[in-house]
């Protein structure tokens, strides 16, 4: 088990909400489904047979609160797995320890064991720069630099020292707004600010900005809370087809859209990973009841 | 009766009217069923008419103090038959005058100043009895006026809060008032300056020597008012303070909001800070007496000629001033960058100095720019640093090492001690703090508009 | 739909890439936390210099060097008989001082050598004896031992002896260095506390000067500056805070003040010598002017904290107020000001502490002058404290150094117990909504 203490200079984000409520433990409706014993309280199947992230009994504290109990899941490749939840629940939070996002947060504190194809994630001589190429994220407010469309997407590129070369630059950049879809509305006006795009267009820049560094994992923390529908219903349909190429986790507080992006299902309650399993059971027939009282609408 | 005397029973009959107009109110209102029936609380009515009485006494006091001895005094000069011709001359004079009218006798008495002493006497007594006579009338009157008017009916809170505000509006109005006082008095002596030089020789003459000749064959002492190297010695010194403060106050501020702990944040932060509470009178001192000295020594030991005074002490001393200025200016627009976009850059993998340099620094750039610029201005209008430190000899030189002065040591020098208000050499001073003004002014209307601009993007 | 081209590089170049790239930009980053840390360094190395520095020079003129004599208040000497106002206005108190000199080394002789030894103790010591014999009257004819200032190069040199074996002889000769060794073997001169240096004015004598005229000046300064700045910016702010109408006359005030925050303070002093001076021909070197000047430099800032102060306060609290029919300025004055006055109060103190610390202003309108007296009012010539450090900073001599010194540890003192002050009310009141 690796235990870190990470402490830097940013401030907490509103996640640093105290979860403090002390939830009963989930009571188990359906007696008949497997429960592993090593997992507590978590029913349905977390684990997958082809797992490209690998989560172990994951504890995560901000300070003294704990906003993370015992959670462990596997995310599958070229899988899109979605984490439900009521605000609050940490799904957020978890999300953020996939690519040591949380490291930018004073106090805060992960323990457990996190594996990328196998890799340590936390570990002493972890190097956050390349693993962060490897599992890219896009934020909930979309984020474009106050930079030209092209520098927001070479950024990463430039960095790196992926692509050094102009020609070898533009290559990069076209194809990632290509599979961003986006290349055709700002093929014309790549030296624009991507601050002047449309708020579904920034977080397509984003996405693309993303999978300019050609990660293999991407991490999205609610990427349409700030979008309207039709925004909206060109990310899920763009998260749809990424999927051939990458392996996706995605934080959303809507219902529909897990269903509608997602193969399986993480539904997350006072920081305790409650139940996961296909989407489709998740969303038809839901094991516990917390799930269901949340799909029902009962709370959320 | 003398002012303290004649302020003091003003002020009893301030309270006197309140005291009245309260129960006056008081009273008219029995006969309708006591104090609900008043259109406001009866201490309003007291404050109305305290005001009546008062206030514009007071302003008239104000004014007579402000005019009585410049009118006494054309009045006296006025009188006599012959009077010398030079401001200084009549200076003197009216001196002489004033104190031969104090009883004080010096030199000896002319039939002409004693005439002159006892005129003014006779106008200063009459003056303190027609000031005493015009106070109390105006007080008395306007107060027993107000006392009339008091009514069950009249609003008494509303007008007084009027008059409140109108108050209030007159102390925001103070700034102004200042703004239009210092360029008036800078604009007119300029002006008067410029009559005498032109306005082309002080911008772009290369030779600053402002004694002027006394004698005919006096040497050294040309009178010549070429500003420009007091400019490029103003200029030199900012740079060299510009050149320690933008780096180490920006450096500070990065690291205290983006790599500082706690612990590092609450002890560096109030000890840098602790640089922008010295005075600048003790920097000047230790530039004076500890860098120019360490300055020279390092400089003669590789064998470099330096001078005493010179540029390099003042500027590095003014830049070590200038980093708490530039730093938290910084701080606030870096801390005012969205959390985010740092999200956004590391989240692609970037160290944290790259997400500084290339995403943070950038967002930010139009609020240090504009933090930069209000540092210019402090540095080009920092006077004792430079006055005890940088030197007196208007060199037109590019070495550090040599003494330059500046624009404010300048005035400093021109203006400190006696002298006639009306040479050259005085006027000088003001035209000098005129280009410091309209500079400074510039500066800061282009550096708050940026950092207002700027703030807005973010907000 | 969107055309999916696949990259042309694959995953493992592209990590083979970064991971080449990986050392140097870790090095850079250590490099660029590298500039950070020395920034912060240097910062607080400023800090401890200027500090130690100022300390190191100064402290040691909190002690003086006085010699001590017996002296006998002769009426032969002194060339009076009776004591009164007017003999004492002429008596010879410097022939005693000589005389008692002259007891104590009987065997100087000559004339030169005599001058030599008159100049032990300070010229202000007849002043000091003049002072006793008028409180004493009754001590005419009689003997006493005293102590007195020693001059100010005996000071120099004997301060310097604790720093090293030969000491700094500047002026001093060896023959007074001698004098002086004896008077220390017996007991006669000694290192005490200054007072001089609290309950003097200046003086063209470094050990005859002091604070206290300065101090007392810049008490004044400061009361004036506040009685005017603080009622006037706190309404001003009322003003631009409750009740000004958004338009361009607004704007236009509020410009100014920014503008006048940032104008530098040498050019008030020209406003205070054009206006004040020579259009309302106030006093020069006055307290009063120097604190009508004073106060229009300080008001932008207090303008501006009170209006933050202002501004903490909820607008519920308003309408709180609002709802149960009270005026705007009812609403103002009962609820609102009474809630942001610690800030506007802490703001007040901070400057106060800027006013206090002010000099280049000052010199304008000749509160420069040479002023040994202590000011009794407002529109008596005196000087501050920060002009007082300036023009001991100018003194040669090198008695004055230390001086100056420790009146910049005096000035510095009062700075930071005034803004600990302003630091403490704010912790102590603020209110957090």
């Amino acid at each position: 088990m690796n235990t870190m203490t990470l402490n830097a200079g940013e401030a907490v984000p509103a996640e640093n909400k105290a979860t403090k409520l002390a939830a009963e433990p989930p009571s188990v409706k359906n007696q008949a489904v497997k429960k592993p014993e090593e997992i507590a309280g978590t029913v349905g199947s977390p684990f997958c047979d082809e797992a490209k992230l690998r989560m172990r009994n994951v504890n995560v504290f901000y300070g003294e609160t704990q906003a993370i109990h015992d959670v462990s899941l596997d995310i599958g490749r070229n899988q899109v797995v979605a984490m439900i939840g009521p605000s609050g629940c940490g799904k957020s939070t978890f999300l953020r320890c996939l690519n040591r996002m949380n490291d930018t947060i004073e106090g805060c504190r992960v323990e457990g064991e996190l594996t990328l194809d196998g890799e340590a994630i936390y570990g002493s001589k972890v190097d956050v720069v390349p693993l962060r190429a490897r599992v890219g994220m896009v934020f909930q407010k979309p984020n474009p630099f106050p930079k030209s469309i092209y520098d927001n997407v070479a950024y990463g590129p430039k960095i790196h020292g992926i692509a050094s070369r102009r020609a070898e630059l533009d290559e990069v950049v076209e194809n990632s707004l290509r599979r961003a879809g986006l290349w055709n509305e700002v093929k014309d006006r790549l030296d624009k600010p991507g601050t002047g795009l449309s708020g579904g267009q920034q977080q397509r820049l984003c996405i693309a900005r993303a999978i300019a560094v050609n990660p293999e994992v991407i991490l999205m923390d609610e990427p349409c809370s700030a979008l309207d529908p039709i925004a909206t219903a060109r990310i899920e349909e763009l998260i749809d087809e990424l999927r051939e190429n990458y392996t996706i986790a995605i934080v959303t507080h809507s219902m529909q859209q897990a269903a509608r992006v997602s193969q399986r299902t993480a539904y997350f309650h006072l920081g305790k990973l409650v139940e996961v399993n296909d989407t489709e059971t998740v969303f038809t027939n839901p094991q516990h009841e917390l799930t269901e009282a949340y799909i029902t609408g009962r709370f959320g | 009766m003398q002012t303290p005397t004649l302020f003091a029973l003003l002020l009893l009959l301030i309270l006197v009217a309140y005291g009245t107009g309260f129960s006056r109110a008081v009273g008219a209102a029995r006969s309708r069923g006591g104090i609900r029936s008043l259109a406001s609380l009866p201490s309003y009515y007291g404050v109305h008419t305290a005001l009546w009485c008062g206030l514009p006494a007071l302003i008239i006091l104000g004014f007579w103090l402000a005019f009585d001895d410049s009118i006494i005094r054309t009045l006296v000069m006025g009188g006599l038959s012959a009077k010398p011709e030079s401001i200084s001359g009549q200076n003197l004079l009216y001196a002489q005058i004033q104190n031969m009218a104090a009883g004080n006798l010096v030199g000896e008495a002319t039939p002409q100043l004693t005439a002159a002493a006892e005129h003014l006497t006779s106008l200063r007594q009459s003056g303190q009895w027609l000031q005493t006579a015009l106070i109390l009338i105006l007080s008395i009157g306007l107060g027993a006026f107000a006392l009339l008017q008091i009514s069950p009916e009249m609003r008494a809170r509303e007008k007084v809060e009027k008059v409140l505000r109108a108050i209030l509006l007159l102390c925001a109005c103070a700034a102004i008032f200042t703004t239009v006082g210092i360029l008036l008095s800078v604009l007119f002596e300029s002006l008067r300056f410029f009559q005498t030089v032109p306005v082309t020789e002080f911008l772009f003459g290369l030779h600053w020597s402002p004694q002027m000749a006394l004698r005919e064959d006096q040497v050294g002492s040309s009178g010549a008012f070429g500003a420009v190297p007091l400019f490029t010695g103003t200029l030199m010194v900012s740079a060299i303070a510009m050149f320690v403060a933008v780096p180490v106050g920006l450096m500070s501020a990065i690291y205290l909001a983006e790599y500082a702990g706690k612990k590092v944040r609450a002890f560096a932060k109030p000890l840098i800070e602790i640089l922008a509470g010295v005075p600048t009178v003790v920097y000047g001192f230790f530039a004076a007496l500890t860098v120019a000295p360490f300055v020279r020594e390092v400089a003669q030991s590789i064998g470099l000629e330096a001078s005493s005074e010179s540029a390099l002490a003042a500027g590095l001393v003014m830049g070590v001033m200038i980093i708490p200025f530039v730093s938290s200016l910084s701080d606030d627009v870096i801390n005012a960058v969205p959390q985010s976009l740092r999200d956004g850059a590391l989240g692609l993998g970037s160290t944290k100095s790259e997400t500084v340099r290339k995403v943070v620094i950038p967002a930010a750039l139009p609020g240090i720019v504009g933090g930069v610029l209000l540092a210019v201005s402090r540095a080009i209008g920092e006077t004792m640093i430079v006055v005890m430190a940088a030197g007196l000899a208007a060199n037109l030189t590019a070495n550090p090492l040599e003494s330059v002065t500046t624009v404010t040591v300048q005035i400093v020098t021109l203006l400190v001690g006696d002298q006639e208000f009306d040479s050259p050499k005085t006027l000088a001073a003001f035209a000098l703090g005129l280009m410091l003004f309209i500079s400074t002014l510039i500066l800061n209307f282009i550096a708050l508009h940026v950092v207002k601009k700027y703030r807005e993007q973010y907000d | 739909m969107t055309d999916l081209t696949q990259s042309t590089l694959t995953q493992k170049e592209v990590r083979e890439r970064i991971e080449s790239r990986l050392a140097s930009r870790h090095r850079k980053e250590k490099i660029f936390r590298g500039f950070g840390i020395a920034s912060i360094a240097f910062g607080v190395l400023a800090v401890l210099v200027l500090f130690t520095d100022i300390i190191s020079k100064g402290s040691s003129a909190f002690v003086q060097t006085d010699i001590q004599l017996e002296v006998t208040y002769d009426p032969a000497v002194l060339g009076i008989e009776t004591v009164d106002q007017e003999s004492l206005a002429w008596a010879n108190f410097d022939g005693v001082i000589r005389e008692a000199l002259r007891e104590r080394f009987p065997d100087v002789t000559g004339r030169r050598d005599k001058r030599e030894l008159y100049s032990l103790v300070s010229t202000g010591a007849g002043f000091a004896l003049r002072e006793r014999l008028a409180q004493n009257p009754e001590l005419l004819g009689k003997s006493e031992t005293l102590w007195f200032n020693a001059d100010d190069d005996v000071d120099t040199y004997v301060k310097s002896l604790s720093k090293s074996e030969d000491g700094f002889l500047g002026r001093t000769s060896e023959q007074k260095a001698e004098w002086i060794q004896s008077l220390r073997e017996s007991g006669e001169l000694e290192k005490r506390f200054n007072t001089t240096f609290f309950t003097n004015g200046d003086s063209r004598e470094p050990e005859q000067a002091g604070i206290r005229a300065a101090l007392v000046g810049s008490l004044f300064t400061l009361l004036v500056t506040l009685t005017l700045s603080f009622p006037i910016g706190v309404a001003a702010a009322i003003y631009l805070e409750e009740f000004a109408p958004k338009n361009r006359w607004t704007d236009l005030i509020e410009v100014n003040i920014n503008n006048l925050a940032a104008v530098p303070s040498i050019v008030f002093g020209l406003l205070g010598l054009a206006i004040f001076i020579n259009f309302f021909e106030m006093p020069r070197s006055a307290p009063l002017v120097g604190g009508l000047v004073l106060t229009l430099m300080t008001l932008p800032t207090i303008i501006i904290s009170s209006r933050a102060s202002l501004k903490s306060v909820p607008p519920s609290i308003r309408e709180a107020a609002m709802g149960m029919g009270a005026s705007r300025m009812q609403v103002v004055l009962h609820h609102v000001l009474p809630l942001a006055m610690p800030g506007m109060l802490t703001g007040a103190i901070i400057g106060m502490a800027q006013a206090l610390g002010e000099t280049a202003p000052l010199l304008m309108i000749g509160m420069v002058a040479f002023i040994v007296d202590v000011p009794g009012g407002i529109t008596d010539p005196s000087t501050v404290l920060p002009v007082q450090i300036f023009l001991w900073a100018d003194s040669p001599e090198r008695a004055f150094v230390e001086r100056t010194s420790a009146a910049i540890m005096v000035l510095l003192a009062v700075l930071i117990t005034m803004n600990t002050c302003a630091v403490w009310l704010r912790k102590k009141l603020e209110r957090r909504w």
